[in-house]
């Protein structure tokens, strides 16, 4: 309990800190003007969305491997938390465009990539959902999870170079290219808060799954009397 | 059905555990089936009979726990040649003849001259005259006749029947307690699933009931065979 | 080499049992035509746009028939339950899914091949000059579809609402194929025709991968 506490105290400290370093640290971006302080949150929940399927893969590595529980416990809260991440980015990312560029969307590389990506993660909490027994889900949903994982890097890259071929306006320029060190110190600073309010939220999801988890033994095992 | 070359082999399980989520259709089962006997296993729907003959199959994994085969009482090293398995569902192709069923698998399991196997064990459970006829037109009793060849093409050492008369007419009952015999009589393992006492049963050696995933009685250690199958839907 | 031998006969077995009713076929066929049809409503078929539009419709076309189409793969093998009788007979399982995927990229490089003069002469595109090199994408982006396609289908086929689950699945993860295809295609297609050489070697890394994955976790998806 006085585990949790702390963890969720720091991470508060940290994103509060992050959210004030964006606004009043950071010096006025030159060219889009105060929208673009969005950016620090945009491109660190990137990042953490990012890690957090990673840690989604590797734990449906190890469900696959080793048959333990709390592996596909740790998958599906890391695919949840991951696909928190990367809504708030996919949404982020046309409330920057707009007062920027006039329009909502673009088929930006980096969004598009981004959004295949939720598509690919939503499609593997659907699964998840349409199968009952729980150590099948769990291994079914793992060996979909390791396919898609792998797929991400080839995404990207596809749709990248179709990019150059096509090109389109950017909606951001990559993180740390003509960043500033200010901006990117905050910038870094701001990754760190938002991994750390991902491990908050991956392991509180962990608990509760692990709690529905034992209670749907229970109830199973109470059924089957 | 007298096989050329047949090693006696026998089945040990060691404390079976068999889970779905935290259901257990299997509890700790440890059992020894010596060579050549012919096991009938009784109980409810559920009681996990079928799941321990598919593990014996090597269909399903046990949670934990290992099942062995035997060879004069030692533990046959080197890869096992696959148990024959006979299931209610017939495992052969409806949109294939009966012969053509019979040389994919036999080809597969690469059975020496696949082509005259399969001509034998036709002609062994009265098919010969359909050999070319898709198996959809098919009764249910000829079905099973092509399942039981199927399952024969490797000439196996044991043989495991998941509720073998399930669905069939008295003269299919009577066709498949003749075969039964025949098969028992020439010194292979024998696994089978009842529901109860009938002709088929009769042919059993042994017969242990069981209930919610564990062995409660074995006529080994005393208990009635009568009584086993009797009770067996109670 | 076992595994080969069995995956030959597998493969035999699949063919032959396809093309005995042809049903798989002739409504894939259908279904692309139809669609191919549709399309034509949705913008104005001149030349220039049917260069433009032309290789992403096909290809949207065969990916939507393509996860119709791979949908009974492992559906069959539950009617009589030989899905077991399979896995009792072979000595690696992933025979099964070699021989199902062979046989789904046969049966979709069938339906492309027979689509294309069909696409042609509906959107009057020059389709003789590069016919060959058409064959050779559409062969690459084909495997690219089969080998999940395949591994997805023995998913959907123990979860509930498969008929919409192996699109779901299937779709999302083929983006990096449906882009390389139409890519590729469009530039074989184009006034000044030319192959791909980058989009053709990132489609067969695609299939490389994914063949390398269900080799590695074939047999998982057909656990009990």
């Amino acid at each position: 309990m006085a585990k949790r506490a702390i963890l969720g105290l720091v991470t508060l400290g940290l994103v509060v800190t992050a959210a004030f370093a964006s606004f009043y640290v950071v010096p006025m971006e030159r060219t889009m003007g105060p929208i673009q302080r969005i950016f620090y949150f945009h491109a660190a929940s990137a990042w953490a969305g990012m890690t957090a399927f990673f840690i989604c893969f590797f734990g449906n590595l190890l469900y696959v491997w080793r048959r333990q529980p709390n592996w596909d416990w740790l998958g599906v809260s890391a695919a949840e938390v991951g696909l928190a991440f990367t809504t708030i980015v996919l949404i982020t990312g046309p409330i920057w465009a707009h007062p920027v560029w006039g329009i909502w969307w673009t088929w930006d590389w980096r969004l598009t990539s981004t959004f295949v990506m939720w598509l690919l993660y939503i499609s593997y909490l659907l699964l998840r959902t349409l199968i009952e027994e729980p150590d099948r889900r769990a291994l079914l949903s793992a060996l979909f999870g390791i396919f898609a994982f792998l797929d991400v890097p080839l995404v990207y890259f596809s749709i990248r170079w179709w990019r150059t071929q096509h090109p389109q306006p950017v909606v951001m320029g990559g993180p740390g290219s003509g960043l500033e060190p200010t901006m990117r110190k905050v910038f870094f600073f701001s990754v760190l808060a938002m991994h750390a309010l991902m491990v908050l939220l991956l392991s509180e999801r962990y608990r509760l799954e692990k709690l529905r988890g034992e209670v749907d033994d229970l109830r199973r095992e109470a059924e089957a009397q | 059905m007298t096989p050329a070359a047949l090693s006696p082999t026998g089945i040990r399980f060691e404390n079976i555990d068999k889970r779905y989520g935290g259901l257990y259709a299997l509890r700790r089962v440890s059992l020894e089936i010596s060579a050549g006997e012919c096991v009938a296993f009784a109980g409810r729907n559920g009681s996990g009979k079928t799941t321990l003959l598919r593990i014996a199959a090597r269909l399903a994994r046990p949670s934990s726990g290992k099942v062995s085969f035997l060879n004069g009482g030692e533990e046959s090293g080197g890869p096992l040649p696959p148990a024959g398995f006979v299931a209610h569902a017939t495992m052969v192709y409806d949109e294939l003849t009966a012969e053509e069923n019979l040389l994919l698998f036999a080809r597969l399991q690469g059975i020496a001259q696949p082509a005259a196997r399969a001509e034998a064990l036709l002609r062994e459970v009265g098919l010969e005259d359909r050999r070319n006829s898709l198996v959809r037109t098919f009764s249910r009793g000829m079905r099973q006749r092509v399942a039981i060849a199927r399952a024969l093409l490797n000439e196996p050492a044991v043989l495991l029947f998941d509720e073998p008369t399930t669905g069939l007419d008295p003269q299919g009952a009577r066709w498949f307690a003749e075969t039964l015999r025949g098969l028992r009589d020439s010194s292979r393992t024998i696994l089978m699933s009842l529901h109860g006492e009938s002709e088929v049963s009769t042919l059993a050696t042994r017969a242990i009931r069981m209930e919610a995933g564990a062995v409660v009685a074995d006529t080994r250690t005393g208990a009635n065979l009568r009584s086993i199958l009797a009770f067996a839907n109670a | 080499m076992a595994l080969l031998s069995n995956a030959a006969v597998l493969l035999g077995k699949e063919l032959r049992t396809e093309f005995r009713s042809r049903e798989l076929l002739t409504t894939t066929v259908v279904f692309i035509l139809t669609i191919v049809v549709l399309f034509s409503f949705t913008f104005n078929p001149s030349v220039g746009e049917s260069r433009r539009f032309g290789p992403g419709l096909l290809w949207l076309a065969f990916l939507f028939a393509a996860s119709l189409m791979l949908q009974p793969g492992f559906l069959r093998e539950q009617t009589n339950d030989t899905l077991s009788a399979l896995r009792l007979s072979v000595s690696d399982p992933f025979a099964i899914f070699f021989a199902k995927l062979v046989a789904s990229t046969i049966f979709l490089l069938l339906t492309e091949v027979l689509m294309l003069p069909v696409f042609a002469v509906l959107y009057n595109v020059h389709i003789l000059a590069v016919f060959p090199q058409l064959v050779l994408v559409f062969f690459l982006g084909s495997v690219g579809v089969a080998i999940p396609g395949t591994a997805f289908s023995a998913i959907s086929a123990q979860a509930r609402m498969r008929e919409l689950l192996l699109p779901l699945l299937l779709l999302p993860l083929l983006t990096p194929v449906l882009i390389a295809s139409t890519e590729a295609t469009a530039a074989l297609l184009d006034v000044k025709p030319s192959l791909q050489g980058r989009w053709l070697g990132f489609l067969a890394g695609f299939d490389v991968v994914f063949l390398t994955a269900l080799w590695l976790f074939g047999e998982y998806l057909l656990e009990e």
